[in-house]
């Protein structure tokens, strides 16, 4: 816990996954920030998920 | 069923990069295409019939119709339309390709080219110019007149000026240079149709007919920037059909629209269809015309992408933006994502504003249902009714939903 304390006492750098929204607030921030452009497996779709992995076996 | 779907995907990939479109020759639709008769309407995208057709579509037909002298007028033509008399087909399944409404018959004239490697051969009418023209779902006396013109005098004149050639033209060879000079060769041919001319002029001043006439068919090629279109085309369905049918391959290997529904096909899965409704693409229309007025996505042009050409080379073509909108940045960025759903990077079309890299090649049904990345598209854009003709250009998706129909029946052929 003391570590991620030391964390925020630094100046922060992120690389943010996914969701456009937070990499968007940081930015608003000026907290320096990549945005990495990723998704879950197949958007979270389920559906498509169990049919892919299917022919992954 | 056993399969090696890295092995079939790359048998894949091997046909598409090894093709070699040349332009064969110029026919008669009746004569050459396969299948084709006097009652026969071929047309964009996946099958439809006439009472669900989109407007462009139906105008085409109309067009058609009155154009093969089996109609006096609109209202014979449709009532010749809906009575099943005449049967409706896709150019798909017949060799071919065609633009926006694909409308094609027996009597047009239509481009052979031949892709040597691997002897396949596909068609596709002339392109007719902007505006007012059949391929929009126009079908007045002046569009029928043009296409008659076409049949009479543009297609004997450019048959014996391609007997004229020294050796046919290769379309590999011109399509790839074309890119370097700002083509995308699927809304923008300015550079492919120049280059075309350049080939085709000295050839046809030699050929035997009139100096007006000549001069007619010189004026009309250079008037038209999309000219090639119609030659880009039938290049890439040469291309991507000795790709068809591997087993176990998940290529895609038809992206086609009727302005009803949006369609594709996949290797391993042979002639079958997979649809959706079709998007409404986003663009920049003509003075006068704003989005409910346009058709649904339409044409058969989305096949210049299955080889990697099109939006999929739109980094190639950054002055493209101007007529299909969207900023240079969005250009690059969809040739950069279209990587991530292709299993190569073609050999033969480059994208030099990439350092030269190989434009995104063979679109992989499997990675577009992974990432939930869909193909891109740009397209001209129809008005909706009949009659009318283009109202803009612009750009658009395939819908999700034909990729997750064909997941579905490659996992039920494949992997069950």
């Amino acid at each position: 816990m003391s570590d991620l304390n030391g964390l925020f006492e630094q100046k922060i750098q992120v690389i943010n996954l996914g969701l456009p929204a937070f990499y968007k607030d940081l930015q608003h921030q000026e907290i320096p920030v990549v945005q990495v452009d990723w998704n879950p497996p197949a958007r979270g779709n389920k559906k498509l998920q169990s049919l892919l992995g299917k022919l992954k076996k | 069923m056993e399969i090696d779907l890295e092995r079939a995907n790359q048998q894949a990939i091997e046909k598409i990069q090894g093709g070699n479109p040349i332009l064969k020759g110029i026919g008669i639709a009746g004569e050459v295409v396969p299948g084709m008769d006097e009652k026969l309407i071929l047309h964009a995208g996946p099958p439809v019939d006439w009472e669900n057709m989109s407007g462009p579509t139906r105008g085409a037909v109309i067009g058609a119709l009155i154009y093969e002298g089996l109609a006096a007028g609109a209202t014979e033509a449709e009532e010749l339309a809906a009575s099943g008399e005449i049967k409706f087909e896709p150019w798909h399944e017949h060799n071919g390709v065609g633009p926006m409404a694909g409308v094609a018959t027996s009597s047009m004239p239509v481009w052979i080219v031949e892709n040597t490697q691997f002897n396949t051969e596909a068609y596709c009418t002339f392109n007719e110019g902007l505006g007012k023209v059949l391929r929009y779902g126009a079908y007045a006396p002046e569009v029928i007149d043009h296409l008659k013109w076409m049949e009479t005098e543009l297609a004997p004149i450019l048959k014996e000026t391609l007997a004229n050639l020294d050796k046919p033209l290769n379309l590999k060879s011109l399509i790839a240079e074309a890119l370097e000079m700002g083509d995308e060769t699927h809304n923008r041919n300015r550079a492919a149709t120049s280059l075309l001319y350049r080939k085709l002029t000295p050839a046809l001043l030699e050929t035997s007919f009139k100096t007006e006439q000549k001069k007619q068919v010189l004026e009309f090629i250079d008037s038209n920037d999309h000219f090639f279109l119609n030659l880009s085309m039938p290049a890439a369905k040469a291309m991507i059909m000795a790709a068809e049918n591997i087993d176990g391959c998940s290529i895609v290997t038809t992206v086609a629209r009727n302005g009803t529904e949006t369609g594709i096909r996949v290797s391993g899965l042979g002639d079958r269809w997979f649809t959706a409704p079709a998007p409404v693409p986003e663009g920049l229309l003509f003075s006068g015309y704003s989005k409910e007025d346009s058709c649904a996505d339409i044409g058969d042009s989305t096949i210049t992408e299955t080889v990697g050409l099109g939006a999929f080379s739109m980094a190639a073509s950054p002055a493209i933006v101007k007529f299909v909108g969207g900023s240079v940045e969005d250009a690059f960025n969809f040739t950069r994502k279209m990587y991530e759903i292709c299993d190569a990077e073609s050999e033969n079309f480059k994208v030099a504003p990439l350092d030269f890299r190989g434009a995104p090649t063979g679109i992989n049904l499997l990675k577009i249902c992974e990432l939930g990345i869909t193909p891109q598209i740009n397209t001209g854009i129809a008005h909706k009714d009949p009659g009318i003709g283009q109202i803009g250009a612009g750009l658009v998706q395939a819908p999700m939903e034909c990729f997750e129909k064909a997941l579905e029946a490659f996992v039920e052929k494949y992997a069950e």
